[in-house]
């Protein structure tokens, strides 16, 4: 990268920077060691893996001669790494799994809690039992077992072996039952056989629990499900059914299943049920062929319009040419979301300032029913999009018709074309050439416009008889981001939106590597020396 | 066409052709300008518009009043008040707007204002150095990455909002400063995804620079950073005030990222904050989102309009380009 003169000065200059250089990647990894040893302490272990991978990158670039160029874009590079190449793979990874609601948390931690849960037995150890209440409505158990002893048992503490005189606990009578019980008043046996909440409750810390079975006896709560690690299944002691593992749920062959289940790959199905599954077809073919449309009708509107108005005003001898074109960039100077947002006011169908002039000007009828019908939903949409859209368009086909050279129009006017002749047969192809990608480019951003669906209309109106909340102005993208993120009655679906979103990749990759070859931008790389 | 003026004029016929088609031009220019300035004139009669509500047809409504821009000053509010009664004998917030028809609009706009200047520096910062060794240096993979860090920014990356969520939450776990809920969390994202079109757009600026410059000044004796600092990057200018403006007003409407990671509502930026104020019955706080919509929009709209010819020049450079 630098030039060596051999002259010693040179070298030294070099010595220096090398030295700094050093100084610096030691600094750098300190950090970093420092950094993993805390990620990996609290078992954030894809955060330690992906630091770690940065921290290998960082460390050959600056280590690896040959590397030398990155040094440039290191720290790009890193964050580069971290925030974007990541969570693509995370992406991509989450649709090979079932990770969503009922499929949060791993194996072990469902394990965990699945062996945790309990059941009162119908037999087994058995207390005899005295309720307790304090003024707060807080309850305490005097349990006896059969050798006489007594235990005091206070939900959330741990049950003890108590004599009389400790912890509060005042004299005993003749059954062996403490008189009081400092906080707390006796309760008597009708009190406590009508007490509505003493069966419910749960004494004891967790895994030495008692409850009340009976108005005679409390039992001591055993663990309902036992594990079988070679057939990986459960087995329910209370009812005697096996659940199996299936895809992450433990499943009983009747089809009932122990939550929670636990996230685990899954394969294709995200994928085939993506394709196949009815629930999902329904809406499906219908936001496919919106979400094509869409941006069909959208490029080509925008286009026309900017166009149209870049031929009109293509004159540098009209007045005020300035002004007007100021003024009609506007709305390409207004952040989108408060334009979406000032546009979904204004199409407000009871409120909103369009149907009210409508209805003033063309009586109480003519009010356009925008947001709740679906043609007009997607005509404004459309219209919004319009009108967000055009000014862009204006400004790369002022900039493009500037570039024709004007003799070909002489030429043309020569042999006696028509106006729209010259358009026809000049400018639209020599046009197209210049802003033919860019277009391509306008049609992937809208593809995935997932902002001007989601926050004009959220994709509404609903489509009825669909199972997820599709609605008929949702795009793919929305539709996505309301599995992942809302869920509505089904619980949210990381993995099946994920897969959904890889698909979606190789839809707009497509259309990226479409646009490449058409403005041989691939070429170009190659060429520039 | 120019070039045929002095024919025309000859003939009146084309003459009345040309100034019928100059009245045609102009009447279309008005109802354009019309369409593309409605939603502002719109929204700028809502925000003096009492009622609060969307409903409104006329222009400058009835009893217009400023009492809505009442949460520009919450804290000089009162103040105000009741200078304008001494001196004009009439209360200019008649009804003030209070609880849930209120935000700290000032907050909002400073965090905006503040987290779009940070990330467009330290983003020119990166993708400037980065182009200039994708232009100036040859080595094994240059192509390859170019094509990548393309192709990576089409993404559909909504659902790696979830990964980022995960990631900045632990993240703060260790290094609170860059958590959840902190500024520069968000910052570190969004210079994550800074690496992009910007590096095309710079590097086809650099291409168009000279070698020779670089050439010369490595003979006698300087290295490529003396280079890159004290040639390059006075001669980068004009793109480098396209790309920061377009990376300012991108970083300072954005709102699907901000709206993930920021919590608590003082740290919300301006857009995250318009957006949750307007969820929800926002037919009712139309009043107050006006005036934060205008406000929020202007510094935008006077960048645009003062900086028209460069940024203009700079998108059909890249447009003919490709």
């Amino acid at each position: 990268m630098t030039t060596t003169t051999s002259s010693e000065i040179s070298f030294l200059k070099n010595l220096q920077s090398g030295l700094f250089r050093f100084l610096g990647l030691l600094a750098f990894d300190v950090v970093i060691i420092w950094f993993l040893f805390n990620a990996f302490g609290m078992e954030f272990y894809s955060l330690g893996t992906v630091i770690s991978i940065v921290a290998v990158v960082v460390n050959s670039i600056y280590l690896v001669p040959k590397l030398a160029p990155l040094r440039w874009m290191a720290v790009g590079l890193a964050l580069m790494i971290i925030f974007v190449i990541y969570p693509i793979v995370f992406t991509v990874y989450v649709g090979f799994t079932n990770y969503g609601d009922g499929h949060l948390i791993n194996k072990e931690q469902a394990l965990e809690q699945i062996q945790k849960r309990t059941y009162l037995p119908e037999e087994g150890k058995a207390f005899s039992w005295t309720a307790y209440k304090s003024v707060n409505d807080e309850y305490a158990l005097w349990l006896r077992d059969e050798a006489g002893g007594g235990f005091l048992a206070i939900p959330g503490e741990e049950i003890v072996k108590v004599e009389s005189g400790t912890s509060g606990v005042g004299e005993l009578d003749a059954n062996g039952i403490p008189s009081s019980i400092e906080g707390y008043t006796r309760l008597n046996a009708i009190q406590a056989a009508t007490d509505q909440n003493l069966t419910e409750i749960m004494f004891g810390v967790e895994g030495e629990t008692v409850q009340v079975r009976s108005p005679s006896e409390a039992a001591e709560l055993v663990p309902l499900y036992e594990y079988d690690q070679i057939s990986d299944s459960f087995y329910d002691i209370e009812t005697g059914i096996t659940y199996k593992n299936i895809d992450g749920t433990y499943t009983a062959p009747f089809g009932e299943t122990i939550k929670p289940g636990f996230r685990t790959n899954i394969g294709w199905e995200n994928f085939v049920r993506f394709f196949t599954s009815p629930a999902l077809r329904g809406p499906l073919i219908r936001i496919l062929s919106w979400n094509f449309l869409f941006p069909t009708i959208s490029v080509l509107t925008t286009f026309f319009l900017g166009l149209a108005i870049a031929i009109m005003f293509d004159d540098p001898n009209f007045p005020l040419k300035k002004l007007i074109r100021t003024l009609m960039l506007v709305p390409y100077t207004i952040p989108g979301l408060i334009s979406i947002i000032i546009w979904r006011g204004m199409m407000n169908p009871e409120l909103g300032v369009i149907n009210r002039t409508l209805e003033q000007l063309f009586g109480a009828n003519a009010a356009v029913p925008w947001m709740t019908e679906a043609f007009w939903a997607q005509i404004a949409i459309l219209i919004v999009n319009l009108w967000l859209g055009y000014p862009y368009m204006m400004l790369i086909c002022s900039g493009a018709l500037q570039s024709i050279p004007s003799e070909l129009y002489e030429a043309a006017r020569v042999d006696g074309a028509s106006g729209w002749q010259q358009f026809r047969k000049i400018t639209l192809p020599l046009l197209l050439v210049a802003v033919g990608p860019l277009l391509i480019a306008s049609y992937i951003f809208n593809f995935n416009n997932f902002n001007l669906i989601y926050l004009f209309i959220q994709g509404g109106p609903p489509i009825a008889g669909a199972s997820t909340q599709a609605g008929h102005t949702d795009i793919l993208m929305s539709y996505v981001y309301k599995l992942a993120f809302e869920g509505g009655g089904r619980g949210v679906e990381y993995g099946l939106a994920s897969a959904m979103t890889v698909v979606l990749f190789f839809v707009v990759a497509a259309l990226t590597m479409f646009q490449f070859r058409f403005t041989n931008m691939w070429e170009e790389v190659s060429e520039n020396v | 066409m120019s070039s045929f003026n002095g024919i025309k004029r000859l003939t009146t016929s084309i003459s009345f052709t040309k100034r019928f088609s100059l009245v045609i031009r102009f009447i279309l220019a008005l109802i354009l300008i019309f369409f593309s300035i409605f939603p502002v004139l719109w929204i700028i009669s809502s925000s003096i518009n009492p009622s609060n509500s969307l409903a409104s047809v006329k222009l400058i409504p009835d009893n217009w009043s400023l009492n809505n821009f009442y949460i520009l000053l919450p804290s000089q509010g009162a103040a105000i008040r009741e200078f304008s009664m001494n001196i004009l004998g009439r209360d200019i917030f008649p009804h003030v707007p209070e609880g849930k028809f209120i935000f700290p609009f000032w907050k909002w706009w400073w965090n905006s204002i503040k987290i779009a200047s940070i990330t467009t520096i330290l983003s020119l910062a990166i993708t400037t150095t980065a182009a200039f060794a994708f232009s100036r240096f040859r080595f094994k993979g240059r192509q390859t990455m170019l094509k990548s860090i393309l192709l990576i920014q089409v993404f559909p990356n909504l659902l790696a909002l979830i990964a980022i969520f995960l990631m900045i939450a632990e993240v703060g776990d260790i290094i609170p400063f860059f958590g959840l809920d902190t500024h520069a969390g968000l910052i570190l994202v969004y210079l994550g995804g800074s690496m992009g079109l910007n590096i095309w757009l710079l590097k086809g600026y650099l291409d168009t620079i000279p070698r020779d410059i670089d050439e010369s000044a490595m003979v006698d004796g300087a290295t490529s950073w003396q280079i890159f600092i004290s040639l390059i990057l006075p001669l980068l200018r004009p793109i480098l005030a396209v790309v920061g403006v377009l990376s300012f007003i991108g970083t300072y409407g954005d709102f699907v990222l901000a709206r993930i990671l920021l919590k608590t509502q003082e740290n919300y930026t301006l857009m995250v904050g318009l957006q949750i104020f307007t969820s929800g019955q926002f037919s009712l706080k139309w009043g107050p989102f006006s005036v934060g919509a205008l406000m929020g929009a202007l510094p935008i709209m006077i960048i645009y309009m003062t900086l028209q010819d460069q940024i203009v020049g700079g998108l059909t450079q890249g447009a003919v380009k490709g």
